[in-house]
């Protein structure tokens, strides 16, 4: 299925390669618009350019990896109102596996490449002592970072289940996450950080990795190992998104739509 | 181009239906304002971080302009409307546009009329919600002014007009492409990063900022009428932006009308 | 008074396809074959062929939304290309598949609309819209977004919409595709009701035969562009030879199948015991035959099948091909 959807999608070659450049663009714009805050200043949140700008593009490759895998979740609200839904339940295929991998979209690889190479221009900036640890850490922080995301997108989608014209609500958590993860925690208020950063783990997609990999003390005393919980948070949140999503299905199948 | 006496009581017959047609959208309006809320806490802690970071005022902004700026902005984001579905669009590539050439209206005229409705309703809602709740939780900078009230009024409206032909170009870039991707992407990035949606413009360069706001249409939507509202400057520095407005406002509509008889033209000469 | 007047009008069309990887062909098709019409105030008109014919081209080029790519053409006076906006004022259209109404409104607010937007006065708009609630039954769905509506109802609700302003000349471009059989009959009813006042011509295509039987006293057959017909269906019928046919089921087969004048037969199936006929009107009436028939055998099932348009269509384009003289208007 993917392979063919790839397929019909490479004939457009000339709306593939407007896509994959507009990919970039938002790559682009989601960095830009963290560093020009330093033109007017010069830390923010007690974080120098470097640091940030590190934050920014592993926050930035993870949200572009989780938009490409499950980005077309958002989709369901159109499904739904539209009926089609009802065609996806009766395929023999999970209706989340068919809504994601059905459309996969591979002008969006753009953004992720773009944000590849944000991180590592970020940490050749930054000096990032290179050791199989911190290697290790660089790799698995976005991985963990698309899953949060991921989980985020699939959650907020599944409350078209129940309430249809509530999709602009999505949005709130899934670029606003993006828009959190981008700056330190450290300028959000108690309130906002404990919802976004710790209750919806989004403080573990770049904030925590990044003190690690800088050899910096949390402004906020939190303890070392934070940053290796990434992986965990993942866990736990792509748990309760398949849990919120299996709740939606059944809860749509029972009563019609 | 017919806008006599009769057409304005058609025009004004069809900015009430749009009024009427968004105020049936209730769940989504104000699930799209809550959203607009939720981007004003976070916009607000950065700008906020930039300036506790820095100087009292930064770029020329003080604390309170910045908050006031922020969630105004959110304000303006339904009230002007920059991401809307491409119904235009739609109806070019299906072909249903044609019930609009059948109509002794100006399709732009007459899109222009329902989306001033539609604006008109906004105002109750998207416009007034996110700046309830950013006044209840920040400090906002009332105008010191009175002008600026009616400064404010004329910027809004301007600036709902520009937005509009923004996105009407867009949509009719249909009568061309078959893809709409490329404009749409292209409008998107462009509000946004261009428009002072994302941070204040002159955060930018000063001479980069200005080249932006008397080049492009795009600061006229949201930056421009947050400066007349925050009152950066004097009221003679109002004026100025007012009159930039209002000079795109006429370069937007005069582009719309001509795009759109283009557009016509193709679809009655080659079928469409 | 002539309302709709083309000479010669002509249109082409280039497609362009693919020829290898790189080249592309392009070949002109000629939708509308330079055709001539004359159409004259209070007629009801209908305007058919098969696919693909140039309906809809036509119907295009006299509305004005579609620009000629020879001839001349005119209706209300007015040349529909250039003149279209003042055109619109003096036309209703109603296309089948399209909707003039604003979507996500009540009905009731488009036809409010509609009256701002054509300038009509008060008095004559809401007489014109009791008449078609009165006649289309419209109060049912009033007050439901047009989004909501069935097809039937929509299709009245656009039916209304085009007669608000009172136009000359109504231009429906298949009206009844789709729709029930009640709202087929409600429109049906209210056109000839239109039609009778003789204040609106009525120019119609239309797929459906009970719709031309109905509804057109003229009819104006067009196939692969050209103009093949322009008279009354009897006229039509009669010209080409079309005939009923007469499927009888027997209940034992005949030893020898009966021949009758009038009547000729066209197939015989089922062992003998179905006899498919065509008949000759002129010759001998139906009744006639079924009693010669009863007479020899016993029927057990009898159908009777009007021509079909399409058959006249594709034997008048036969006919046509080997007859080098074109005959067009009756």
């Amino acid at each position: 299925m993917v392979a063919a959807q790839l397929r019909s999608q490479a004939q457009y070659r000339t709306s593939f390669a407007i896509d994959v450049v507009g990919s970039v663009l938002f790559g682009v714009l989601d960095i830009a618009s963290v560093l020009v805050l330093f033109r007017v200043v010069p830390t923010l949140g007690g974080f120098g350019f470097a640091e940030v700008f590190l934050m920014a593009a592993l926050a930035v490759t993870a949200f572009a990896a989780a938009d490409l895998a499950v980005g077309n979740v958002e989709r369901l609200r159109v499904y739904v109102r539209s009926g089609l839904l009802d065609a996806v339940l009766v395929r023999p295929l999970g209706v989340l596996v068919q809504l994601t991998a059905l459309d996969i979209a591979p002008r969006r690889v753009g953004r992720l490449v773009f944000g590849i190479a944000m991180v590592v221009i970020a940490v050749g900036h930054a000096h990032v002592r290179l050791t199989p640890h911190s290697l290790a850490l660089l790799v698995i922080t976005p991985v963990a970072g698309a899953a949060i995301f991921g989980a985020v997108f699939v959650a907020t989608a599944t409350v078209a289940f129940w309430w249809i014209e509530s999709g602009e609500i999505a949005n709130g958590l899934t670029y606003g996450g993006l828009n959190f993860t981008q700056h330190p925690i450290t300028i959000y208020g108690e309130a906002l950080r404990r919802l976004f950063a710790y209750a919806v783990g989004f403080a573990f997609v770049a904030y925590y990795p990044t003190l690690r990999l800088l050899d910096r003390a949390d402004p906020l005393g939190g303890p070392v190992f934070l940053a290796y919980a990434g992986p965990l948070v993942a866990g736990v949140a792509t748990a309760v998104a398949a849990l919120l999503w299996r709740i939606g299905v059944r809860h749509y199948r029972s009563t019609g739509s | 181009m017919a806008i006599g006496p009769r057409m304005i009581r058609a025009y004004l017959a069809l900015a009430a239906a749009g009024f009427r047609r968004y105020a049936t959208y209730r769940q989504a309006t104000f699930a799209a304002a809550a959203t607009n809320s939720v981007f004003g806490f976070l916009r607000c802690a950065v700008v906020f971080a930039v300036v506790d970071a820095g100087a009292r005022i930064v770029a020329g902004y003080d604390r309170a302009q910045l908050a006031t700026f922020v969630w105004v902005g959110q304000g303006l984001i339904g009230t002007v409307l920059i991401w809307a579905p491409p119904d235009f669009a739609d109806r070019i590539r299906s072909g249903d546009v044609v019930t609009d050439l059948l109509r002794p209206v100006d399709p732009v005229w007459h899109l222009l009329a329902i989306d001033l409705g539609r604006a008109a309703h906004s105002m109750a809602t998207r416009f007034v919600i996110p700046i309830a709740v950013g006044a209840l939780f920040f400090r906002l900078q009332t105008p010191r002014r009175p002008g600026t009230y009616v400064f404010f009024a004329l910027s809004l409206l301007m600036a709902t007009i520009v937005c509009f032909g923004c996105r009407f170009l867009v949509n009719a870039a249909a009568y061309w492409l078959l893809d709409a991707r490329g404009p749409h992407i292209a409008w998107t990035l462009a509000s946004g990063f261009l428009g002072g949606l994302y941070f204040p413009l002159w955060f930018f360069p000063n001479a980069a900022a200005a080249a932006l706001i008397v080049g492009t249409p795009f600061p006229s939507i949201i930056q421009l009428p947050l400066d007349v509202l925050v009152e950066r400057g004097s009221p003679a520095d109002q004026l100025v932006l007012l009159t930039i407005q209002a000079s795109w406002v006429v370069i937007m509509l005069a582009l719309c009308r001509f795009v759109q008889r283009r557009g016509e033209e193709k679809l009655v000469v080659q079928g469409g | 008074m002539t309302l709709i007047e083309a000479r010669g009008l002509r249109r082409d069309f280039a497609i362009t396809s693919k020829a290898g990887w790189l080249r592309r062909r392009t070949r002109v098709v000629t939708a509308v074959d330079a055709i001539d019409l004359t159409i004259e105030r209070g007629e009801m008109v209908g305007y058919i062929g098969p696919n693909g014919a140039g309906k809809s081209t036509t119907l295009k080029m006299l509305t004005g939304i579609l620009s000629p790519s020879g001839g001349s053409v005119r209706v209300c006076g007015l040349e529909p290309v250039p003149q279209r906006t003042q055109l619109a004022r003096q036309i209703g259209v109603l296309f089948g598949h399209r909707s003039q109404l604003w979507w996500d409104l009540p009905l009731a607010e488009s036809f409010a609309l509609l009256r701002h937007v054509y300038g009509v006065r008060e008095s004559d708009h809401a007489a014109r819209l009791a008449r078609a609630r009165r006649l289309l039954e419209l109060d049912a769905f009033l007050d439901v977004p047009v989004r909501q509506l069935s097809l039937g109802q929509r299709m009245r609700g656009e039916l209304t919409a085009a007669l608000l302003h009172g136009p000359h000349v109504l231009f429906l471009d298949e009206p009844t595709i789709g729709l029930d059989i009640v709202s087929k009959q409600a429109v049906r009813a209210f056109l000839t009701t239109l039609g009778a006042t003789g204040d609106t011509t009525i120019v119609l295509t239309t797929h459906d035969l009970a719709d031309i039987e109905r509804l057109c006293r003229r009819l104006i057959v067009i196939d692969q562009g050209r103009i093949v017909h322009d008279g009354s269906l009897e006229q039509l019928h009669a010209r080409h030879g079309s005939r009923r046919r007469l499927v009888v089921d027997l209940d034992e087969p005949l030893a020898m199948p009966l021949a009758l004048p009038g009547a000729i037969i066209e197939s015989v199936q089922a062992d003998g015991r179905r006899i498919t006929y065509a008949l000759d009107g002129n010759v001998t009436s139906t009744g006639e035959i079924l009693r010669r028939l009863t007479e020899v055998a016993a029927l057990r099932d009898i159908s009777v099948l009007e021509p079909a348009i399409e058959d006249v269509i594709a034997r008048l384009y036969l006919r046509r091909s080997s007859d080098p003289v074109h005959d067009a208007a009756v």
